[in-house]
């Protein structure tokens, strides 16, 4: 008998359940909310990419022919607070953390979900400022606002824009919040610990991080801001203070934000490798602790900041063995992962290519870290293109690519919607070898001697420069392709089914896209989380 | 701090609801109520470490200029700041006596303990408005017209009443977001919102408003009591 | 298909203890008045006792004593106002690691602060 099919597109999923601006800006629903917050994460990613180009045009010829150095700082410095504290660190967890963490622990939504919602628009309003700051003229102080060139001297827009970072903070705060208490309260009946997912034990360490870090930065900011309006002498030697006191302040949130940058893509790594390995993961519980001992040891390591500063040589020791042994933890990662991989059925999808990437980039990234770390290297080495290559490889070669493979997994999980497997293999190598071709070089310069944050260097540097932009170019290039396919998928890509891939966590056994209250029934948990059996091996895909 | 929709059949509002509603979101009443205080006890790890930052440079600072700080901190007055701190701490006492009231369901009770927590918190803020108006007309607001009358290695005591104003003010931000919030609770506790089934605001609130006079019970003899002893150093 | 973490079944919920992560641990306990009354009492006479202390000249361990004291008072209000010492272990836990953190925060700064000029080289 034939009956009449009714059209897939009126499926009812949180995507249409309700309809109107007023249904999404008021929404309650997660995944919802990490929408929005890709929206704004996306947009802060393009205007800081924006200046990256800017930076890499100025620095393909030696001499200061674009800008003026001024004007110059200014780009440097708007690129690193926009790309840190308005694109890297909201970015997996307020975007996939926030739509995944409920589906896969088997809850209906995050514990607070009108706290998530709030999260968002603090975001945005803190993001307003940076944006208000920049179109007033902007800051040239870097990223650091070491002080006392951002209290006393510089002339650039501190206050606006220190205050819009000092919003943003509170946005971050309240989503690892949200995050310890839907983990340790909200888990389905049968979930224990570990059975949990790695992608969400990456998401615990994280938030224990937004929440015990975020406020010092935030009352740094705030000391920042009234010594620049009062000029009270916090910072300023004038009246007896310490610049160097605003550094370790600083610093002792900024050094584990990076944890915060890197350890959610590192749980999005695992669960790609898992799923196209078809195998479970290698090391299941040496993984979950290496993600808390991230957490935690990297809260124990600012100090490298600070070799240079006029930091005692005593305590430049202990910060330099501690950053040798926070390097431990994020190597029994790759170990794992590798494992993972060996003997599996690994399938070369998409995602699979960006944690393969993030494999080889976040391990040079790492360990030119550990050439940093070393204090006799340090005074070598700082303040050169060798550090700016070094985070480039870890942030970009590393939490990027993880951002983006993340986004390609669950894309189908996400909208309902396959993109086209071609383009986005090409796209992936293009930012592969776009990437290395910007950065690596950089290590090179580095080595060599050019100094950072300077639009001018000496001549015979000038090659390996414009190697680097014109990797720029094409890294850039390889960006927009995936933003012009993903948005096509949404309306012409083939209905994607609730397990495309073959995983085994508890987010692919509901719809694609789910149903706004997650689960039809909700799942009672037996097992652990990644269990294939060897028929699957083979079969799957 | 969860608050309640209406379930079907209960009305939200008139009629006195001291029992709880479940948001759709969680399984049971006491997930709800167990969730919403461990979220309360995270934000106050978030607050200690946001004051932790000041109390970071108060230690680096009077470590580094002891004498500027003595005999700035004997610019405050002791006796004030003795009976301010006995004040905050009967606020303390009402506050818990109010979640107590709740948790037994006596009504009034519950009433008349915020309403003595809110008068309480009111006159510590009353005092600390006479300290810095005391102190801004005598000159001991660093940034205008500064001069400490009488201080050893006085070029340093801006760094001191900076901290002075940047705690103390940190604090009494943080109390009179709390006298806000009481004044909710006051409202909401004479409908009979709260009883023992449901009261959970009034508790997180409770834990909210002695997390604040711990702050005030470190700040008392970091900023009113360094070396108040006659001996001339 | 790998799906093997129970989904759309209902089927006969397993009751084991293990299983059981949705136990709710809230509290229900009603301190006794005599209890918030004899921590009121405490704190009382040891903010006059730091007042008095305070006019003494103990040289540097007026500011241990200082502290000690306020120490002691936190803790009466941790434990028995904020209801900790008859809370769940998670918010021990909690309590702990902000401790813990701040404590962090404060003397691995003050490891720069303290040597400083121990090297005798300027600026080291």
């Amino acid at each position: 008998m034939i009956t009449a099919t009714p059209p897939v597109e009126t499926k009812k999923s949180y995507l249409n359940q309700t309809e109107g601006l007023k249904s999404w800006l008021l929404t309650h629903d997660h995944k919802r909310i990490c929408i929005l917050y890709l929206l704004g994460v996306t947009f802060f990613f393009a205007l800081g990419g924006i200046f990256a180009v800017l930076i890499r045009l100025e620095l393909a010829t030696p001499v200061g022919d674009l800008v003026e150095s001024n004007t110059y700082n200014k780009f440097f410095t708007m690129h690193g607070i926009i790309m840190v504290f308005l694109f890297l660190i909201p970015s997996i967890p307020a975007v996939l953390g926030n739509f995944l963490i409920p589906l896969m622990i088997g809850a209906k939504d995050v514990a607070f979900p009108r706290v998530n919602l709030l999260s968002w628009y603090i975001y945005m309003i803190g993001g307003l400022f940076v944006l208000t700051a920049l179109f007033m003229g902007g800051v040239d102080t870097g990223w650091t606002f070491y002080t006392p060139f951002s209290t006393s001297y510089s002339n650039g827009y501190v206050i606006a824009t220190g205050l819009g970072i000092f919003i943003a903070g509170f946005s971050s705060i309240l989503t690892g919040l949200n995050f310890i208490v839907t983990i340790h309260r909200m888990r389905a009946p049968g979930l224990t610990w570990f059975r949990l997912p790695l992608f969400v034990w990456a998401h615990y360490a994280t938030s224990m991080i937004q929440v015990l870090g975020t406020p010092v930065v935030a009352v740094t900011l705030f000391l920042l801001v009234l010594e620049r309006g009062l000029h009270i002498g916090f910072f300023d030697p004038a009246y007896g203070g310490d610049p160097v006191l605003f550094q370790h302040m600083f610093w002792f949130y900024s050094h584990p934000a990076v944890y915060i940058m890197i350890l959610p893509s590192m749980g999005v790594v695992t669960e790609i490798i898992t799923t196209f390995s078809s195998k479970k993961p290698f090391g299941y519980t040496f993984i979950a602790f290496s993600s808390v001992a991230i957490a935690v040891f990297g809260f124990i390591v600012w100090g490298h900041h600070l070799f240079v500063s006029g930091q005692s040589a005593y305590a430049g020791m202990v910060f330099s063995i501690l950053s040798y042994v926070v390097s431990i933890p994020s190597a029994i990662k790759v170990f794992n992962w590798t494992a993972t991989m060996y003997k599996g059925s690994v399938r070369l999808t998409t995602p699979m290519l960006y944690a393969l990437g993030f494999i080889g980039l976040f391990t040079i990234g790492g360990l030119t870290g550990l050439f940093l770390a070393s204090l006799g290297m340090n005074v070598h080495l700082t303040d050169t293109y060798f550090v700016i290559a070094h985070f480039h490889y870890v942030m970009v070669g590393g939490a990027i690519m993880g951002f983006l493979g993340g986004i390609h997994y669950w894309w189908p999980k996400i909208f309902g919607r396959m993109y086209h497997e071609g383009w986005s293999k090409v796209s992936a190598i293009i930012i592969f070898i776009g990437f290395n071709l910007t950065f690596f070089p950089q290590f090179i310069l580095g080595y060599m001697g050019m100094p950072r944050r300077y639009h001018v260097y000496p001549p015979e540097f000038q090659v390996l420069n414009v190697l680097s932009s014109a990797g720029a170019s094409i890294l850039g290039l390889g960006y927009l392709i995936p933003f012009c396919y993903l948005l096509w998928s949404l309306k012409y890509g083939p209905i994607a089914p609730p397990n495309p891939w073959g995983a085994t966590t508890l987010e692919w056994q509901t719809a694609s896209p789910p149903p706004t209250e997650n689960f039809e029934v909700t799942p009672v948990v037996t097992q652990e989380a990644y269990t294939y059996t060897s028929e699957e091996v083979v079969h799957v895909g | 701090m969860a608050s309640h929709t209406a379930e079907p059949g209960v009305t939200s509002h008139g009629a006195p609801h001291a029992t709880s509603t479940i948001q759709h979101h969680f399984e049971s009443a006491d997930q709800q109520k167990d969730a919403s205080t461990i979220g309360m006890w995270v934000f106050l790890v978030t607050e200690v470490m946001f004051f932790g930052g000041l109390f970071l440079a108060y230690f680096v600072y009077r470590q580094a200029y002891p004498a500027a700080f003595a005999s700035a901190s004997n610019k405050t007055n002791l006796l004030i700041g003795a009976v301010n701190t006995t004040v905050l701490i009967c606020s303390s006492l009402t506050m818990a006596l109010a979640v107590r009231s709740a948790a037994i369901g006596k009504k009034n009770l519950i009433v008349l303990f915020l309403i003595l927590t809110l008068l309480l918190g009111g006159t510590f803020l009353g005092v600390k408005a006479y300290e810095y108006n005391d102190k801004w007309v005598h000159h001991e607001v660093p940034g205008h017209n500064f001069d400490c009358e009488g201080c050893t290695d006085a070029g340093h005591t801006p760094l001191f009443f900076a901290l002075y104003f940047g705690m103390t003010g940190l604090h009494a931000t943080h109390m009179i977001v709390g006298v806000g919030i009481i004044l909710f609770l006051i409202a909401q506790a004479r409908k009979g919102a709260y009883g023992p089934a449901w009261h959970t605001p009034v508790e997180l609130f409770g834990l909210y408003w002695h997390f604040v006079d711990i702050v005030w019970i470190f700040l008392f003899p970091l900023l009113y009591l360094i070396d108040r002893s006659a001996v001339p150093k | 298909m790998a799906n093997h973490s129970g989904h759309a079944h209902p089927g006969p919920a397993d009751h084991s203890p293990v299983d059981r992560v949705t136990e709710q641990h809230v509290e229900h306990h009603i301190v006794p008045k005599r209890i918030y009354f004899a921590v009121f009492f405490a704190l009382i006479v040891m903010t006059w006792v730091t007042t008095y202390v305070s006019t003494i000249d103990l040289g540097r361990w007026n500011i241990f004593v200082a502290l000690a004291i306020a120490i002691f008072k936190a803790s009466l209000v941790v434990l028995f106002f904020m209801h900790v010492f008859y809370s769940t272990r998670l918010t021990k836990m909690i309590v702990m690691a902000s401790l813990f953190w701040l404590m962090l925060l404060l003397f691995i700064t003050m490891t720069d602060i303290w040597t400083r000029n121990w090297m005798g080289v300027p600026g080291r």
